[in-house]
């Protein structure tokens, strides 16, 4: 673990000094993220005025097209981003922490893979399903993910280096995603899947915001709860044994929360990557290695990342969207090439 | 393992022996099912009508494209191994394929002079471009992994980030594609012979006789390289330049066949390790053994993709990848 210093960065700076910088980018993050997202509302295909959005909320006119477009679709989209792109960093800060593995995140570890799998499954078996029934898919495709990971890890010699989960996750998601194609073309649905996933927030809407909401909340104030013991265990197993934290209960809370923010995610979005691998590392390089900081800031950042990256994926080439996930990648595959040289000198 | 090792000469004979045998079970199963006496009526030119047809036509490119993809990219993945001296390197998980396919799909989002996707002229073009896609790919790599020197962890963790930005680039491009295209270009990216014509065949073949014989003159400098490089330049060998030389040749291979078949997922991976089994570890030996196994293969998972899921056709690449990628964690739990 010594080839990362980054992650187990010692604090360099004093408590205070990190908890002020912590402090500053809940408040600048979070104003910075209301513009943004105030942004995510008035750009689009219609023209929209910035009083338009305050009228379409306090007094909603059905008549108006205005109106209905801000309501019905720009802000279930904005809204949809912020909890996927809070959901996928928490992810992934919550995996990085309890394998202490820098490279761990949901579309790393095929996770996301897992999810798109079962809900492959959901199209081809059950045309028609409610996104409730699209989220309950996605979380047992999570689990299915996380459990291959885990187990992998478990038999695997002295567990699994960087590296070596880096390219089982590749390999498990290329596993996943053949079965979901070759269930997509035989049950003839690969067109609506291709488009479901492309579509990214773009056609998210209020039905499925409801279901999803109360899951992301339970999941991010989990998170928190579980922050004080996943630091403890993000430094090393023995100090936290000697803590006396619960080291097997504890990961097994962590990895219930991973799937619930991650199986909210994918059944939002689809397969959105990077994002879960990229904010965490920011988010601990500016707070430091306490996950009481990292968590919030990390969903903060996370959601702040999305809400621009939906915003750009309409911009770059009008009228047509570009997958938000090209977007996430555009910036994810620098830090991952920054991180392969920084670390893999073994 | 030293006493499962036979005599390579016999293994290979086995292996060209169970091709033949493959390949006129091959052409017998589809989805119009032809008797054995027939395939020969029509081999030896008595019969003229729709088995000719099926078999001229459909079946017998589609075989050769699978016998030579399946070499090409089997004696390509040895190769990789070989000189980077890591089991789990494969053209795939490098990012060579993805940027041969990149390449490929950017060529042909601009030359659309047909209405058809795969023309006639543009597919004589194809593997010089995948290719070219192949080799800016593998230079990419080289150059970011380079950090006074390039060490394996380095070169795989570089190739799975830039696998991943040209599927990003790959995934802009084919909305850039017209709605027929873009379902063609998704199969064909998933690893596909299915639509195969003596085009492709011809456009392959030369490749394959070209390059093969000289991976398989050049299989020594693998041996070498095996000893270690301070021992391969003791026994004067130009490690180097050698090295650079099957690194392209590697390339050129894989990306052949990666402009005939698409991404088909770790065949590569998976073959050398196989013939390395049964071989021992004499590269002499592993490159035309790796050659018939992964033809082999590959017309084995041609016939499955066929006949699984018919009437509709699965993409041989899905099948090699399920069959393939467990045996990749089998690997990599146990290296």
């Amino acid at each position: 673990m010594k080839d990362y210093p980054n992650h187990q960065q010692p604090l360099t700076k004093s408590p205070i000094k990190r908890s002020i910088v912590g402090i500053f980018i809940i408040l600048f993050g979070l104003g910075l993220l209301v513009i943004s997202m105030i942004a995510s509302i008035l750009f689009g295909a219609a023209e929209i005025e910035l009083t338009t959005i305050w009228q379409s909320i306090v007094s909603y006119d059905v008549s108006l097209t205005s109106h209905q477009v801000v309501y019905e679709l720009r802000i279930p989209r904005t809204l949809a981003a912020v909890a996927v792109g809070a959901c996928l960093s928490v992810s992934g800060a919550i995996m990085q922490g309890v394998t202490r593995n820098p490279l761990a995140s949901p579309s790393i570890m095929g996770i996301s893979a897992g999810a798109a799998f079962m809900i492959a499954l959901a199209f081809a078996f059950f045309p028609g399903t409610t996104s409730l029934g699209l989220m309950l898919s996605a979380f047992i495709g999570a689990g299915l993910g996380t459990t291959t990971v885990f187990g992998l890890s478990a038999f695997s010699r002295g567990g699994l280096s960087p590296v070596k989960l880096a390219l089982a996750g590749t390999a498990i998601s290329a596993f996943l995603q053949s079965l979901s194609s070759a269930i997509a073309i035989h049950f003839d649905v690969a067109r609506d899947i291709s488009f479901w996933f492309a579509g990214g927030v773009a056609g998210t809407r209020w039905a499925t915001l409801e279901v999803i909401i109360p899951v992301v909340t339970i999941g991010l104030i989990g998170a928190m709860v579980l922050s004080r013991s996943i630091t403890i265990l993000s430094l090393s197993e023995e100090v936290a044994i000697g803590l006396g934290v619960e080291i097997n209960h504890i990961r097994i809370l962590a990895i219930l929360v991973v799937l619930l923010l991650t199986g909210a995610a994918v059944s939002i979005a689809g397969t959105i990557g990077f994002v879960g691998l990229v904010i965490p590392h920011i988010t601990r390089f500016l707070v430091g290695a306490d996950y009481r900081w990292i968590i919030p800031c990390s969903a903060i950042l996370g959601a702040l990342l999305l809400v621009l990256a939906d915003i750009g994926a309409r911009m770059i080439n009008p009228p047509f969207e570009t997958p938000v996930g090209t977007m996430t990648a555009l910036i994810g595959v620098p830090f991952l090439l920054y991180l392969a040289r920084k670390g893999g000198n073994n | 393992m030293q006493s499962t090792i036979k005599k390579p000469g016999f293994i290979i004979s086995i292996l060209f022996i169970l091709i033949i045998l493959i390949f006129f079970v091959s052409l017998n199963t589809g989805f119009i099912r032809i008797p054995f006496q027939d395939i020969f009526r029509v081999l030896i030119g008595l019969d003229q009508g729709q088995n000719q047809l099926v078999i001229f036509q459909f079946r017998l490119p589609r075989l050769f494209l699978a016998l030579l993809a399946g070499a090409g990219l089997a004696v390509s993945g040895s190769i990789f191994q070989g000189i980077t001296q890591n089991e789990l390197a494969d053209p795939s998980i490098l990012g060579i394929s993805s940027g041969a396919g990149f390449a490929v799909v950017l060529f042909l989002s601009f030359y659309r002079a047909s209405s058809q996707l795969f023309s006639q002229f543009s597919v004589l073009l194809l593997p010089f471009v995948a290719f070219l896609g192949g080799v800016i790919a593998a230079l990419l790599i080289y150059l970011l992994a380079w950090k006074k020197g390039v060490t394996a962890t380095r070169l795989i963790l570089v190739g799975i980030a830039v696998n991943a930005a040209f599927g990003a680039g790959l995934i802009v491009l084919q909305l850039r594609l017209h709605p027929n295209d873009f379902m063609q270009a998704t199969i064909w990216l998933s690893g596909s012979i299915s639509n195969s014509s003596w085009n492709q065949v011809f456009a392959i073949l030369p490749w394959t006789i070209i390059l093969l014989p000289i991976a398989i003159y050049k299989a020594n400098y693998l041996n070498f390289f095996t000893l270690g490089d301070p021992v391969a330049i003791g026994l004067g060998v130009e490690v180097e330049k050698e090295r650079a030389k099957l690194l392209f040749l590697a390339v050129a291979l894989a990306g052949s066949s990666v402009a005939v078949g698409g991404g088909i997922a770790f065949l590569a991976l998976i073959v050398p390790h196989l013939t390395r089994k049964w071989v021992g570890a004499n590269h002499n030996y592993v490159i035309p053994a790796a050659a018939l196994m992964g033809a082999l293969l590959l017309l084995i998972a041609d016939m499955l993709a066929r006949t699984l899921l018919a009437p509709s056709e699965i993409p041989v690449g899905l099948i090699t990848s399920f069959i393939g990628a467990p045996y990749f964690i089998y690997l990599l739990l146990k290296v």
